[in-house]
């Protein structure tokens, strides 16, 4: 692999989609053991388009279609991976992650560790998530929190264009396997969680200028998305959107906090936060029992806990399947999340 | 070391013969002869019948006439039963696909072509067997005459939804009609088919199981656990797979069709394999039967692979012109399953074109008109139809605390948003 000085480049708009596209297409001209697979990949370029004409331009060797089994998928990613290769798996779907989740969880996570060095995984399995789609229950799952849970895998969810390219070029040179969540809600613009309002495209944003060429964004680095003194909301995907728009509306002074990878988490910028302002809110869709939510309200109270003026909130979606037509009511939208802060705002 | 001296290796990656814009050429395709394959007796060993996973069992010829020892010899009510089911299959699908595209329902899904491979099916299987369906054996419901009123309410995620709006559009559940809920997740129905087969076998009932996925759908694990599963207890099931050739953009040959068929999967695990020609509605039938008979007479599973083509896209969300040739589908060497078992029953003088004709229009109407009962109980594009309560039911026989918690939490936030 040569690591060149090449410069970003010239500088584009780009949509998520484009942006993770990018990023594969940086990430396999720079190094020819990269490979692309998934179901639907190949020819097609997948059915959300992330790896469209990446086949035609390194051949079907390196992005090829796969069988229907993402138990398969996943495992024959981790043996490419042993003989030297960088495999990038897509999964269509988080929601059907599951069937490959003994070769995810017992063997790309821990085979570092029990081989002592000997054999690694570096694997970057791509996969939506997410609602907000009229996708029912089987389009829409957020289980982040159960691959977080797993020592050994990293933990990857960018929220906009730039750091989704920046993410996935880092998520793919990181010699550890990294899963890369893709909120799909948000792939052609962000979604602030009014769903009766036309949604504004990338374009109209600043996070849509790309770079053309390499960068990194580095995992484990949150990202401070606005500085505020009342309360620090914490936050990763479709989500932040949602918070940066509950911010704007009801100008609470917050201070947003992306947290762009949740394993390795940057807890130093998350602690500094919530010292300032003495409050927090933490945000996701997914379920709310042994949701990451659970984890970082764990860790704000052992680190924070004296700088805390009122019990940490989690709005999160409720602790049911994702339902068809009670999408909205499901969703931890501008109401759930701005009666949170009023609560935590309270005293 | 070996090798040494060899080329280097090259990695096979499959390639369909045709891609969006070529002229697509059957002419290497062997056309089975229709009644030349024999049929042998139900209670045959699998290692006795394997040739018949290679060869294709056909009834209908080019005239519509029924051939050879698969002729089910079906009365003529049966028939025109399943023409009826097949029609009215094709006419719901035609139907709601158009709501899709109207804007009522977030997704839909059509199984035009392939009609014949549940419908006739379904005819063949007693009402009381259970089918464990994928998402494109719509035509089970209707040839078990479950109201489609019912069907579209699901569709519609409306007030009469008796899913309560919870499931993706055609991800029916029907259990008074002996039709498992359907899963969105690939596969799952077929250990689970196999599963409910033994337990009927244990409990020495008589019912047997029938089990449907796509060719695509066989490379999942739960396939595999499926088959040993149903070789190892002999377990009364009837898998079956729909091969249309395509799963989404990927051919056929992602599934391994480049090396062997389908049918032949069930060789290496001591199963019965039929192939059949799924666009035969006689053919369809007589493989069933035989592979019911099989079943309920405790001489194990089957499974059958039924050769046809995926006439539309995938889905709503799907776009066949971009990665296949919309020639392949226009000369499709196995035709049409409604337009061939209709040629055979004129043949047979039951049935003419002019009540052809009428039958469509009386099914579109009918169509047309539960599209409209439907209607009045709502429509998914009008906004939330079920009440916000009947989220947090179902999650557990007895909603938990956390969760009542949660549902009081959800009609505050309702109350404060004056919603
Ligand atoms: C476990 C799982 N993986 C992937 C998908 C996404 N998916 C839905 S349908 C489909 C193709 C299935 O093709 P096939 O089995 O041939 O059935 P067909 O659609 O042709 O009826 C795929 C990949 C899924 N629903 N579940
Ligand atoms: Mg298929």
């Amino acid at each position: 692999m040569s690591i060149a000085t090449e410069s970003a480049g010239e500088t584009r708009t780009m949509n998520m989609i484009q942006a993770i596209n990018s990023a594969l297409d940086v990430a396999m001209g720079r190094d020819d053991a990269t490979v692309v697979l998934g179901e639907d990949v190949g020819f097609f370029g997948g059915v959300f388009k992330a790896t469209e004409g990446l086949q035609k331009k390194y051949g079907k060797t390196r992005v090829f279609d796969t069988p229907i089994s993402e138990n398969g998928i996943i495992g024959v990613a981790v043996g490419m991976a042993t003989y030297g290769l960088r495999p990038i798996p897509e999964i269509q779907f988080a929601d059907y992650i599951y069937p490959g989740l003994d070769q995810l969880v017992s063997e790309a996570a821990r085979l570092r560790y029990r081989s002592a060095g000997e054999f690694t995984a570096p694997i970057t399995v791509r996969t939506p998530f997410g609602g907000g789609i009229f996708g029912g229950q089987t389009h829409s799952q957020s289980p982040e929190a159960l691959f977080a849970h797993v020592s050994g895998l990293k933990t990857v969810i960018p929220s906009n264009p730039y750091d989704a390219k920046g993410l996935l070029i880092a998520a793919i040179e990181d010699n550890d396997p990294v899963i890369f969540f893709e909120p799909k809600r948000i792939y052609n613009g962000p979604f602030d969680g009014h769903y009766d309002r036309p949604v504004s495209p990338w374009s109209r944003f600043a996070e849509s200028a790309v770079p053309d060429g390499y960068y990194t964004v580095p995992l484990g680095k949150a990202k401070l998305v606005r500085e505020g003194d009342d309360v620090t909301i914490l936050a990763y995907g479709t989500m932040v959107h949602v918070a940066r728009g509950v911010i704007d509306e009801t100008g609470i002074d917050a201070e947003l906090i992306d947290l762009r990878t949740l394993v390795p988490l940057d807890v130093e910028t998350i602690v500094a936060s919530v010292r300032k302002t003495g409050r927090c809110v933490v945000v996701h869709e997914a379920t709310r029992t042994g949701g990451f939510g659970a984890e970082l309200s764990a860790l704000v109270q052992e680190h924070c806990f004296h700088s805390l003026e009122a019990p940490v909130e989690r709005v999160t979606g409720w602790d049911t399947p994702y339902p068809h037509s009670l999408e909205w009511a499901y969703f931890p939208g501008p109401v759930r999340l701005t009666e949170a802060l009023k609560r935590v705002m309270q005293d | 070391m070996t090798g040494r001296n060899l080329p280097p290796l090259s990695l096979h990656i499959p390639e369909p013969d045709f891609r969006p814009g070529d002229e697509v050429d059957y002419s290497d395709f062997e056309m089975p002869v229709a009644g030349a394959v024999a049929r042998p007796a139900t209670e045959t060993a699998p290692a006795a019948i394997r040739d018949m996973s290679y060869v294709m069992i056909r009834v209908l010829d080019d005239e519509g006439r029924a051939q050879g020892m698969w002729d089910p010899r079906l009365a003529p009510e049966t028939l025109l039963k399943m023409l009826r089911s097949m029609a009215l299959t094709r006419a719901f699908d035609d139907r709601l696909y158009r709501a899709q595209r109207q804007g009522k329902t977030s997704f839909y899904m059509k199984c035009t072509g392939e009609e014949a491979t549940s419908v006739a099916a379904a005819h063949a299987l007693a009402y009381d067997d259970m089918c464990f369906p994928s998402y494109r054996q719509q035509g089970l419901l209707i040839a078990r005459d479950w109201p489609i009123v019912d069907m579209i309410n699901q569709i519609y995620s409306n007030r009469a939804d008796r899913l309560k709006g919870r499931q993706l559009p055609i991800m029916y559940s029907a259990r008074e009609a002996n039709f498992f809920s359907i899963s969105g997740n690939l596969t799952t129905q077929y250990p689970q088919a196999v599963g409910w087969a033994m337990a009927s076998a244990s409990r020495g009932d008589t019912r047997i199981a029938a089990a449907w996925c796509g060719e695509g759908s066989t490379a999942e694990g739960d396939f595999h656990s499926a088959m040993t599963f149903a070789a190892v207890y002999r377990a009364p099931v009837i898998l079956n797979v729909i091969n249309n050739q395509w799963a989404i953009s990927s051919f056929s040959g992602f599934a391994g069709a480049e090396a062997t068929t389908f049918a032949a999967r069930a060789i290496g695990y001591g199963i019965a394999g039929l192939r059949v020609d799924g666009n035969d509605a006689l053919a369809v039938y007589a493989a069933t039967q035989w592979a019911a008979d099989r079943a309920r007479n405790n001489h194990g599973p089957t499974l059958i692979e039924h050769f046809t083509y995926r006439a539309e896209g995938h889905s709503t969300s799907d776009d066949p012109t971009k990665y296949r040739s919309a020639d392949e589908g226009v000369k499709w060497p196995l035709g049409d399953p409604i337009a061939r078992l209709k040629k055979h029953v004129i043949g047979l003088g039951i049935w003419d074109e002019e009540r052809h004709a009428a039958m469509d229009k009386e099914l579109a109407e009918m169509v047309r008109a539960a599209q409209k009962e439907a209607e009045k109980n709502g429509i998914l594009a009008d906004g939330l139809k079920q009440s916000f309560d009947s989220m947090f039911e179902d999650v557990f026989e007895v909603m938990p605390d956390h969760l009542r918690d949660q549902q009081k939490q959800m009609l505050e936030e309702r109350r404060a948003a004056g919603i």
